[in-house]
């Protein structure tokens, strides 16, 4: 029993039941708790693969981002779980008998002609370049174009994931800068024709027509 | 065998009445009533002239021609022409139709004077006569065939002329569904032929004969060639009114006199017998075919002849004669005397014929009343008419030296010397029918011409209105003839008696003239292809026993006296003057007495019933049942019911989309354990 | 297969059973679709197993290609299933997916 084989199989049950944990949890943020601790497992596994790169990005995105995006979720929605528990063990048999079915083809298929017990001769170059060099140099080369795929990939999912859940705010004065350019006198404005009132100037009565001289000295 | 018949002058005997017939037909109204008689009487005059030419070339010069005049479809192999085959028979045959024919013509313009379709009705007679000559002198099956349906078509035209009457519209439907039915069996022994011969043609058949006699039906041992020639008499059986598809002839009576001289006496209703006379190679091959031809026809000529004692109305009496000679013809030709059927086709053209338009000439004396319980004493009246039906009549019974006895005389010394199965009974019905067909000829003599004069009193309480009087009943007085008011007959203008007497003087002479030539010179030896038109078998030689008895027209008629059949005619005259002159209240107790005989015979044996119940309402019946089951239950139930089950499917199915997104996932998660599995187990871990 | 020495077979049915595991988890937590999601992301981390294991065991670099461009689309995919989720919740005030049958056949 070496080393590796130890922590190969602690992993992999600690995987496995909190997988376990994840599927039957009562609690939906119990569930998300328990995928993350399962990737976790997943990541040391793919260290003990020599897989540092991928392990590490597990980590860093899928439990560090999308587990997250998990768990605001499920705090954000106001959900009853227990009334989602209705009827959860009915099903069981039918999942069972699948399960197991599923289990032991793949188990047929992929055990079959893969039981090499030998682990690779590692390359000293290989070795010295580091996992995460390898793979750069791999996606960089022949997989450039996937990867410019991929990332337009990510753009589109940034731009409907904002599509779909953007409200408008009501209570808002921003003004829409298209709106207002689009403002036209011709709607603004209206300019009316009308006839001027005409006031007749009204003289006021008995006032001399003309006393100059004595009020002209005074203010 | 020398000389060839130009074929100009052959194409010009179809084809100028067929102009007639156009321009009458089209033009009728543009060129008026006499330029209509006028010019169908020129087209069927030259065709009269040159088919009489003919007749002395082939008869004095051995003269004939067989081939092709125009080929007009080859399909596959299959030459498909109109040629023509000229030799004794079909000379004879063009001059006897259009002799009668010419006559018809004539008379019509008395006849039809004052009718409306007076164009029409000359049209109508002169496509009739083209079709028939072109029946006559085809020399292959198809263009037989197409004289056969044509010659058919005109009579339902024909016979339906008055078509403003139920009675006449029923008759010629009658006419011609029961003409379908030969003409169904008549194609059916068309195709046999043709599958078997490999050709329409007549000469490349009958080469065949032997070879197709040696082959059996398929799926049964029926002989093939008997099972053609059988099929080929039922289109005879139909076109020439043998029992039981005689039912057609009675009531073809509804049609105008002269085409019930032209048509059901003379020409169409000889058309079997022609067919059967010039497919001889064939039948003689058959006896079994044979066979049946004489019993049929046997049964025709008696059962018919005693239906001819009850009938009231004159065209009736004349009209069951008719069938009753057809038996005759038909018997002679059973017996493989088929010279004998073609010379009593002859002679019978011209006496029946000379009485139908006797007929019609009492009837418009009559001012159309048929019924002879209405007549008497006419011959005061109208005396030429008077002795030429004597002649006619003294004719049809056989009365030694007119030409019916020849002929009528010869086929019953044909069937006497027949060794046939069946010409035992045929011996008998022909024999007996003598007395018969004396009997009901002066019946009617003696009723129309002789005793009371019962027009001058009320009609008889049972008369129906006759054809020709419904249509004329519109009151009009003004009749061409002249005014009537003591309605008392006179003699028919010359345009009616000419034609009388020019047919009677062939009823008298025409047989003593003709029998030595037609029956044992070798009239029809004057074959093509063949040695003899008219092929006859190793034992069926009557006709060459009666040649070696045969001492001439004189002795045959001397010789008469002898025989049994003179007497019996003479006893059925007798009968008829005891019970219709001498005590003329006779037949009324007799028929009481007799009455359930009289009953059968005066509902002509219940034919007409029992086809109108098993077989028109059969039909119907059959036609409703598949309307009830076949259609609405099986195609509309297939077709709707599959329409219903998609739409019970669609509701069945529908239940799979439950719209909530789980019960798709698993779906998916199925499938795809499905696709595993089936990548487990296929891919051979 | 030796259970003292690891190999490929081992993280191979480590990695159907984490597949076996989120079907399982899929048809109990039919109502409530975010665990739903959650499956989905235990179904991906099976694959992502299965890539790397095969990548080490075969010295090909490939596969951690192709985990790369996997994680990039889970993550792509969460953030929109999510949205989805919220604009739901938003308009029905419940993520119990056996409610969502408008479209019921």
């Amino acid at each position: 029993m070496t080393t590796i084989s130890v922590l190969f199989y602690i992993f992999s049950a600690v995987l496995l039941a909190s997988s376990f944990g994840v599927i039957t949890a009562r609690s939906t943020v119990h569930a998300a708790l328990f995928l993350v601790l399962a990737f976790f497992n997943a990541s040391c596994l793919w260290m003990m693969l020599k897989a540092e790169f991928l392990a590490i990005t597990l980590v860093l995105v899928y439990v560090g981002a999308v587990m997250v995006l998990f768990l605001f979720v499920v705090m954000m929605l106001d959900i009853n779980t227990e009334e989602l528990r209705a009827g959860f063990w009915k099903a069981f048999p039918l999942a069972a008998l699948v399960g197991v079915l599923i289990a032991l083809e793949m188990a047929l298929v992929l055990m079959g002609g893969f039981s090499r017990a030998a682990a690779p001769v590692a390359d000293a170059v290989a070795l010295k370049m580091g996992n995460t060099r390898l793979l750069g140099i791999e996606v960089y080369t022949n997989y450039l174009y996937p990867l410019q795929i991929a990332a337009v990939l990510l753009l589109v999912a940034i731009v409907s994931a904002i599509a779909l859940t953007l409200r408008e705010r009501k209570d808002t004065k921003a003004i829409d800068p298209a709106l207002a350019l689009r403002a036209r006198k011709a709607e603004r404005l209206r300019v009316v024709k009308m006839a001027p009132t005409i006031e007749v100037a009204s003289v006021p009565v008995g006032a001399p027509a003309a006393e100059p001289g004595k009020e002209g000295g005074k203010a | 065998m020398s000389a060839n018949l130009s074929l100009t002058q052959l194409v010009a005997v179809p084809v100028a009445p067929l102009v007639g017939a156009i321009v009458a037909g089209l033009f009728g109204k543009q060129i008026g009533r006499a330029n209509a008689h006028r010019i169908t009487i020129l087209g069927v005059g030259i065709a009269f002239v040159l088919s009489f030419m003919t007749l002395l070339s082939v008869v004095n010069d051995g003269a004939h021609f067989s081939g092709t005049v125009y080929e007009w479809m080859n399909a596959g192999g299959l030459k498909m022409e109109v040629g023509f085959l000229i030799d004794g028979l079909t000379a004879m045959m063009m001059c006897v139709v259009t002799f009668v024919s010419l006559m018809v013509h004539i008379y019509t313009i008395g006849y039809m004077e004052e009718d409306p379709g007076y164009q029409r009705f000359f049209s109508y007679i002169s496509l009739f006569t083209f079709s028939m000559l072109m029946l006559v002198m085809s020399n292959n099956f198809l263009q037989l065939f197409f004289g056969w349906e044509a010659v058919g078509l005109v009579s339902y035209l024909l016979i339906g002329f008055y078509f403003k009457r139920e009675s006449a519209i029923y008759a010629n439907m009658k006419a011609f569904l029961v003409n379908r039915v030969g003409d169904f069996g008549f194609l059916l022994g068309i195709g046999l032929l043709l599958a078997y011969g490999g050709s329409l043609n007549y000469n490349d058949v009958f080469a065949k004969g032997h070879e197709i006699a040696a082959l059996t039906f398929p799926g049964t041992s029926w002989n093939l060639l008997t099972v053609a020639c059988i099929c080929l008499f039922i289109g005879a059986m139909g076109k020439s009114a043998q029992f039981p598809l005689h039912v057609w002839l009675p009531d073809s009576m509804e049609g105008p006199t002269p085409i019930s001289a032209l048509i059901h006496a003379a020409t169409m209703v000889t058309a079997g017998i022609f067919m059967v006379a010039r497919m001889s190679p064939l039948f003689e091959l058959s006896e079994a075919a044979l066979s049946f031809i004489v019993v049929i026809g046997a049964i025709t000529a008696l059962f018919m002849g005693f239906l001819g004692v009850v009938q009231n109305d004159i065209k009736r009496v004349v009209a069951y004669s008719t069938l009753s000679q057809l038996g005759y013809m038909t018997v002679a030709l059973g017996v493989s005397a088929y010279p004998v059927a073609i010379f009593h086709l002859m002679t019978h053209a011209f006496f029946k014929a000379l009485l139908f338009l006797g007929a019609g000439s009492v009837i418009i004396g009559m001012h159309h009343d048929q019924d002879m319980r209405n007549m008497g004493g006419l011959r005061k009246y109208m005396p030429i008419t008077w002795i030429t039906s004597l002649v006619g009549s003294l004719a049809l019974i056989g009365t030694p030296f007119f030409s019916g006895f020849y002929s009528k005389d010869s086929i019953i010394d044909a069937v006497k010397l027949s060794h046939l199965p069946g010409s035992g009974f045929a011996y008998f019905a022909v024999v007996a029918s003598v007395f018969v067909t004396a009997l009901y000829s002066f019946r009617m003599y003696f009723l129309v011409f002789h005793g009371e004069e019962r027009f001058r009193g009320p009609k008889h309480p049972e008369s129906p209105l006759g054809a020709e009087a419904a249509s004329h009943a519109q009151g009009d007085h003004g009749h061409g003839h002249d005014d009537h008011h003591a309605h008392v007959p006179h003699e028919s203008p010359w345009v009616i008696w000419v034609p009388l007497v020019l047919l009677a003087i062939p009823s008298v002479i025409a047989g003593a003239f003709a029998i030595e030539p037609l029956l044992y010179g070798g009239f029809f030896s004057h074959g093509v292809a063949f040695e003899n038109v008219i092929f006859v078998g190793e034992n069926h030689e009557a006709l060459t026993e009666m040649g070696k008895e045969f001492q001439g027209w004189a002795a045959m008629g001397a010789h008469a006296f002898s025989g049994l059949p003179v007497w019996l005619a003479l006893a059925g005259v007798v009968v008829a003057w005891f019970f219709y002159m001498k005590r003329p209240e006779l037949p009324a107790v007799v028929s009481r007495t007799f009455s359930p005989v009289y009953k059968l015979l005066a509902n002509a044996y219940y034919l007409d019933k029992i086809n109108e119940i098993v077989f028109a309402r059969g039909a119907v019946a059959i036609g409703r049942g598949l309307w009830k089951e076949g259609d609405v239950v099986v195609i509309d139930g297939v077709v709707n019911g599959s329409a219903k089950f998609i739409g019970w499917f669609a509701s069945v199915i529908r239940f799979l989309q439950s719209g909530y997104i789980y019960h798709y996932a698993f779906a998916m998660i199925i499938g795809m354990l499905g696709l595993l599995t089936l990548f487990v187990t296929l891919s051979g871990k | 297969m030796n259970f003292t020495d690891i190999s490929l077979p081992h993280y191979l049915t480590l990695g159907g059973i984490l597949f076996a595991l989120s079907v399982i988890g899929i048809f109990l937590n039919r109502r409530n679709l975010i665990v739903l999601l959650m499956a989905i992301e235990l179904m991906l981390l099976a694959v992502n197993m299965n890539f790397i294991a095969f990548s080490h065991y075969l010295g090909d670099m490939g596969g951690q290609v192709f985990v790369f461009f996997i994680l990039t689309v889970a993550a792509a995919e969460s953030a929109i299933g999510l949205a989805i989720l919220v604009v739901l919740f938003r308009n029905r005030a419940t993520i119990a997916a056996d409610e969502l049958d408008a479209l019921k056949g």
